[in-house]
């Protein structure tokens, strides 16, 4: 076989290796490897739990959560808890990647470097989704309110989704500064504000019982938010990682 | 040492020159505004502040993206020099804001959504500065930098149009917070042309300074160079 | 099977490799010495498609870097200083992510296959924070060799070990450059370079400049070679 003709079928050859299953596949390994070592130690989820365990508290006695401010401020106080949370758990899932050289691992590999990206994100979604599941219901006995609301549930996902997308785009650049975890929320909270804003006026919408004509709008900023940074981060990431 | 550059010097005056006149322009030669009285005046610079503010931070977003396309320095110089302008400008903006608003709507501060707008805008790009402090690698410096003008950048509009839901959906009643109903008028011929001429003063402004800074950062990174190879040799 | 011809890298404006020539054939395995600083890891990590060139050639395995750095990618194995792993999962976990991410075949009987060539194959279900850094260093090869590469790239890989972990190290070393593997490894160790290395290249301010056979010359001609090149 003439050399060019090889060059050709090896070139094919990583095509086709490195299809939409081979992506999905590392994407998966990532997703694995993350749940697997926290099923382990802990700590990341154990971290968050704690945290929002006091944020709360220290809400309870800042704003002496009453029945009637309590449920003007439920939806604030819930996404306050989340957001300061998520920090914590941002910053822990991207440090184990770099503190033992992981990061060097993960790009040694012959996968998209998309799907890195990825792979950490739905690792930080669901990590977020268990603190807020067991957040959730804590805060509903603790204050006797009802939290489970499928409209409430919706709200909590989409803003979560918006949340880890920026989140891990975000620390994964933090994690590489000098002042790593001093930078994450510095850098985050400005960019997440349009996202929290609508999460805690959706979420309060619908607490409340408003009408769904006055809740949509803050949906459809969620909606936005989530497709516009989570398109952004599919287009960066490279940057971010890649020397 | 390097002298300026002629083309630079004759910008430096032009863009004095025309500084005068639009001082001119804004305090003596437009008409007092009926209502409000001379603190109007304040209007034209305050606009011409926040346009740059805002032109200075695309400019960063699209340097940001030829730079991450490209990946030539000197595309990162002009994001940071701009980013830098555009933080001074916006605080102006914000600033002669609060001095407006004062006698207008009786508070340095409302959370109006522009007012809140500019100032998150403002923090992004703080954050932007002290993200490039945190990191030594010049590459990866500006990389990065580049990343973040470009998230940050996009998420200006959309934090925008939520604060402005945010309101029309609760429409505050105590001392409106809107700047079409209390302070809101209408521009005759003369104001029109004080306030075009004072963005264009501005707009004049950004680009000196930002020629400024380029030959600064050059000339910083010269004497790194030559720092180096006085070491080496 | 690496090619890399006038090479330049710089961190900002300093320059870090200076337009430096490098080969290796299909099976060698080469040593590359040098002071600190010299620029080793640097060249390593363009090797490993972890950096990009600034300016040159470089080929490994038949590609062009970095613009076919995904093909390279899947024929290189890379240990570093550091062991690249998961201290909260077990040794089998580690083996078992990178064997996905990789798309390695017939994981579960490579997984066994590396651990015993390694020697790791008792303690396969322990977390790795808990081992001992040779054995880290060990299962970090491991992980190098899991999909099959016919390049293996070292980066000081016995930095932080003591005599014994050493000892084990070289043997498994030993053992994959009989494989016909190709080896680049990184070392300020001459002596170590000498014994295991076919070939030993000097990379001092930025350029190879001196590049010996081990079979010419002995570990003390190597010292004083190294000597007289590394000499500011």
């Amino acid at each position: 076989m003439p050399p060019t003709t090889d060059l050709v079928v090896q070139k094919i050859e990583t095509r086709a290796d490195g299809s939409l299953r081979a992506y999905l596949r590392s994407i998966a390994a990532i997703v694995w490897k993350d749940l697997a070592a926290e099923f382990r130690s802990r700590e990341l989820i154990g971290a968050m739990l704690v945290f929002s365990a006091l944020v709360i508290l220290i809400f309870n006695f800042a704003l002496e959560l009453d029945i009637r401010t309590r449920e003007a401020v439920t939806s604030g106080v819930l996404w306050v808890t989340f957001a300061f949370a998520g920090t914590l758990g941002l910053n822990r899932s991207m440090a184990i990647e770099k503190d033992r050289g992981c990061l060097d691992g993960l790009l040694l590999a012959p996968v998209d470097r998309n799907a890195i990206f990825f792979g950490k994100a739905i690792g930080n979604l669901f990590f977020m989704l268990i603190v807020e599941a067991i957040i959730l219901p804590m805060y509903s006995v603790l204050y006797n309110v009802n939290l489970f609301q499928p409209g409430l549930i919706l709200v909590i996902l989409l803003g979560s989704i918006g949340y880890t997308a920026v989140g891990t785009l975000l620390a994964s650049m933090a994690v590489q500064a000098r002042t790593r975890d001093v930078l994450l929320p510095i850098l985050l909270f400005p960019v997440l504000i349009p996202l929290l804003l609508a999460a805690v006026k959706a979420s309060n919408g619908f607490l409340m019982g408003f009408e769904m004509a006055e809740i949509m709008p803050w949906i459809n900023v969620m909606i936005a938010y989530d497709v516009i940074f989570i398109a952004v981060a599919f287009m960066v990431f490279d940057f971010i990682v890649e020397e | 040492m390097e002298r300026t550059p002629k083309a630079l010097k004759v910008l430096t005056w032009l863009t004095s020159a025309v500084f005068i006149v639009a001082l001119y322009l804004v305090l003596i030669w437009a008409p007092q505004e009926a209502i409000m009285g001379d603190v109007q005046r304040v209007f034209y610079f305050h606009v011409a502040a926040g346009w740059v503010g805002a032109l200075a931070f695309l400019v960063t977003a699209i340097v940001g993206g030829i730079y991450l396309a490209r990946g030539e320095q000197r595309w990162d110089r002009i994001a940071v020099a701009s980013v830098e302008i555009g933080v001074v400008f916006t605080f102006i903006n914000i600033v002669t804001g609060s001095i407006w608003a004062r006698p207008i709507w009786n508070t340095w501060w409302t959370w109006d959504p522009r007012l809140v707008t500019a100032t998150i805008m403002l923090l992004i790009y703080i954050a932007y500065i002290m993200l490039r402090q945190g990191i030594e690698d010049p590459d990866r410096r500006a990389r990065f930098g580049a990343v973040y003008g470009i998230v940050g950048f996009i998420s200006v509009p959309i934090t925008f149009a939520s604060i402005r839901i945010f309101r029309t959906i609760h429409p505050v009643v105590v001392g409106s917070s809107d700047p079409t109903a209390l302070g809101a008028f209408d521009m005759n011929a003369e104001m029109r042309v004080a306030f075009f001429f004072s963005l264009f003063t501005f707009t004049l402004i950004y680009i000196t300074l930002l020629w400024y800074r380029l030959r600064l950062q050059q000339q910083k990174e010269k004497i790194e160079e030559r720092k180096l190879t006085a070491l080496s040799s | 099977m690496i090619k890399v011809r006038r090479l330049v890298k710089t961190f900002g404006p300093k320059p870090v490799l200076r337009g430096l020539d490098f080969q290796v054939s299909k099976g060698e395995f080469v040593a590359l010495l040098g002071p600190n600083g010299a620029g080793k890891t640097t060249f390593l990590r363009i090797l490993a498609t972890l950096s990009r060139p600034k300016m040159g050639e470089v080929i490994v395995a038949g590609h062009q870097l970095p613009a076919e750095a995904a093909a390279v990618r899947r024929r290189l194995g890379v240990v570093s200083h550091q062991p690249l792993l998961y201290g909260d999962l077990s040794a089998e976990q580690n083996l078992r992510f990178y064997g996905w991410m990789y798309g390695v075949g017939e994981l579960d009987r490579r997984i066994d296959e590396v651990l015993h060539l390694i020697g790791l194959n008792p303690r396969r279900r322990d977390l790795v924070r808990q081992f001992s850094r040779g054995m880290q260093q060990r299962l970090a090869i491991g992980r190098a060799i899991l999909h099959r590469p016919d390049i293996l790239l070292f980066d000081e890989p016995h930095t932080g070990l003591d005599q014994e972990a050493a000892a084990m190290l070289d043997q498994v070393l030993r053992e994959i450059a009989s494989t016909g593997r190709t080896v680049v490894m990184t070392s300020h160790d001459i002596s170590r370079a000498a014994d295991l290395a076919d070939r030993v290249d000097i990379l001092s301010k930025g350029i190879i400049t001196a590049s010996e056979s081990t079979d010419a010359l002995d570990p003390i001609q190597l010292t004083e070679l190294y000597r007289a090149v590394t000499r500011v």
